[in-house]
């Protein structure tokens, strides 16, 4: 079995947002580059599983959709212990561009389960895996908190709205992770930052895709209004308050 | 052309997020001379059905067949598909919930569509269509414009609130021609109960370290159920084992949207911020006055939770007995 864990290049969440003069993209100048919390968390789980599978699954590729300045990062993955990479020579544009991509790849090097996380911390559109699915025209299991493979059978836990749900699945399919999945992130240690120097990352020529959306450019939200303090003996007045003026209770 | 809104319900109740998704669709097809049109699955009450109509709905074509009552992400899409072809609509609207990441974006590949999910805000345009999506963790907007004849949107919990605009319905019972979900087996299911669902309160009572330990919650409980609101904790709570991991909030946490948000003992982390942001009203208790947390609140409280709790309880029994 052969999986792929997608693999998003994002600002670190600490970084100070800010664009070009003409709203149109992000400044880079100062962000520091991180694996995509999500993703580094199924990337840990996928190395994981692949570990005590027994060699049911025989390897575990990353890939990222992004120009070359996304290296350092697919670097980041193959030294925590992905065995090999792929990027896609693209600029990552949109949720289905990007997915358009991955899953290209993943029809053709033949993939059994595609990781995505369930959210980007760039984009926030929630997209890119259930799209793979999509293309390839494959199942999903969207919001997983919880995966394992025991004798050959996989055994998943989704949250569904109220509640949680375990079920099977067979292979192939995309796999929609978010907390739960495994508890902490892997970190790489000195020999795999090592082994990663030598590890393969194959770039593929993007297919050509449809270009449906187009950013108009970014907006920075208007500033909250000024907090309203209350005193803290006078708590009577702060529901008064969400009662009359702020009509939510 | 219609708008078609795919709607959610829970025990054979719609849930307010997709009658707020009807709201939405409404007001685009107000502003494109069309109409609104309602897919729901299961087996719903004709009172029940009536509120898609309350909102804007014409037509709810029902899918209510056993088959067709278990969630999977393949089936569903193409059911929504087939019904948007159908039923001649080339706007799908979806809720930002967990159903509707799982299905959005599968439609919108299906359907060829211009997909902008995560809408926070009424279009800035209709025709074409040009709306705000949430980025960088709320820090930004993304304004995108739809290039494509059809357009699948998800819309985010309070971007529109709930507008009634009633019009006279027509129910439709529908059996797919798609094959029924088969893809996953469903080997058990958890429902919580008894316990308001976190990512569907409307009001949400948050604690943070600044409440010392796991023991110290009676009174975010007790608050919490005398508003009748969800529970809702920050990252180091959870990590911790003070409370349970369901609770945790935040850009790695479940990413809620409550009409009221009330913080206490919470600093304000950009990364606890990233999964409350788009909270109607947001409350902060904190002794520290300068505690980044009263930057994003809208009423704040500087004071020590262990002094203020009580008085709040009080004041919210109070409250709810007048
Ligand atoms: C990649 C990444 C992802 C993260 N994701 C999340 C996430 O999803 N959710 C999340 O919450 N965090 C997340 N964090 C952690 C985040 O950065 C903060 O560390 C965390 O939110 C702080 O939690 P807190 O506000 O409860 O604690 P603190 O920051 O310690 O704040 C405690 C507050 O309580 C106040 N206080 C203390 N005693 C009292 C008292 N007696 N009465 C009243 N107030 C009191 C203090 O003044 C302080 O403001 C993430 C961090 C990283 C690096
Ligand atoms: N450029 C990219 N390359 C590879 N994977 C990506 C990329 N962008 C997003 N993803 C994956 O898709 C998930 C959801 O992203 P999004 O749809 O943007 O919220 C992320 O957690 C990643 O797993």
């Amino acid at each position: 079995m052969k999986v792929l864990v997608c693999i998003g290049h994002v600002p670190d969440t600490t970084t100070k947002i800010r664009f070009d003069a003409e709203m149109k993209n992000l400044d880079k100048t100062g962000v520091q580059w991180v694996i995509n919390p999500w993703d580094e968390l199924a990337l840990t789980r996928a190395l994981e599983l692949k570990e005590k599978s027994g060699g049911l699954i025989e390897k575990v590729s990353v890939i990222t959709v992004g120009k070359a300045d996304v290296e350092p990062t697919i670097r980041k993955a193959l030294a925590i212990g992905a065995d090999d990479a792929f990027r896609v020579d693209a600029e990552p544009l949109d949720s289905y561009t990007i997915a358009a991509q991955i899953a290209n790849v993943a029809k053709t090097e033949a993939f059994d389960i595609v990781f995505a996380g369930i959210e980007s911390s760039d984009f926030n559109s929630a997209a890119v895996g259930s799209m793979i699915a999509e293309f390839m025209d494959i199942p999903s299991v969207s919001a997983i908190s919880f995966f394992d493979i025991e004798n050959g059978k996989i055994i998943i836990k989704r949250d569904i709205d109220g509640g949680k749900e375990t079920i099977t699945i067979n292979t192939p399919f995309v796999a929609i992770v978010q907390k739960g999945i495994c508890i902490n992130p892997r970190i790489a240690a000195m020999r795999g930052i090592m082994m990663a120097r030598t590890k393969p990352i194959k770039v593929y020529t993007p297919v050509e895709t449809e270009v449906l959306t187009e950013l108009v450019g970014f907006e920075i939200p208007a500033p909250k209004a000024e907090c309203k303090m209350i005193a803290p003996e006078d708590t009577d007045k702060l529901f008064e308050l969400l009662h009359g003026e702020a009509k939510v209770i | 052309m219609s708008v078609l809104v795919f709607v959610e319900s829970r025990i054979g109740s719609i849930k307010k997020q997709s009658l707020e998704a009807v709201t939405y669709a409404k007001y685009i097809a107000d502003n494109t001379s069309s109409d609104v049109k309602a897919l729901i699955i299961g087996t719903i009450s004709s009172e029940e059905l009536s509120k898609l109509a309350l909102y804007g709905a014409s037509k709810i074509i029902n899918v209510s067949s056993e088959t067709w009552q278990k969630h999977d992400s393949r089936r569903y899409a193409q059911l929504v598909t087939e019904v948007a072809e159908k039923e001649n609509c080339n706007v799908v609207l979806f809720a930002h919930s967990n159903m509707g990441k799982a299905l959005a974006p599968r439609v919108a590949v299906r359907m060829k569509a211009g997909f902008v999910p995560n809408v926070l805000a009424l279009p800035e345009s209709n025709n074409p269509l040009i709306l705000r999506k949430k980025s960088y963790n709320g820090a930004a907007f993304q304004k995108v414009k739809v290039n494509s004849s059809n357009a699948v949107l998800s819309i985010n919990p309070n971007v529109c609130g709930l507008k009634e605009s009633p019009v006279s319905v027509n129910v439709e019972k529908y059996e797919p021609t798609t094959p029924a979900p088969a893809d996953t087996i469903i080997e058990n299911v958890d429902v919580t109960t008894g316990k308001v669902i976190l990512t569907e309160a409307s009001i949400v009572v948050s604690g943070g370290r600044g409440m010392k330990s796991g023991e110290n919650w009676k009174p975010i409980e007790e608050l919490a159920e005398v508003l009748g609101a969800g529970l809702a904790c920050s990252r180091p709570v959870s990590d911790e084992g003070w409370r349970s991991h369901e609770e945790h909030v935040g850009q790695t946490g479940k990413i809620i949207a409550p009409d009221l948000y009330i913080a206490i003992g919470i600093s304000g982390a950009i990364q606890h911020i990233g999964g409350i942001s788009g909270s109607k009203v947001i409350v902060a208790i904190d002794k520290d006055k300068d505690a980044p947390i009263f930057k994003y609140a809208d009423y704040g409280i500087v004071g020590d939770a262990f002094e203020v709790l009580p008085r709040l309880i009080e004041s919210a029994k109070k409250f709810k007995n007048s």
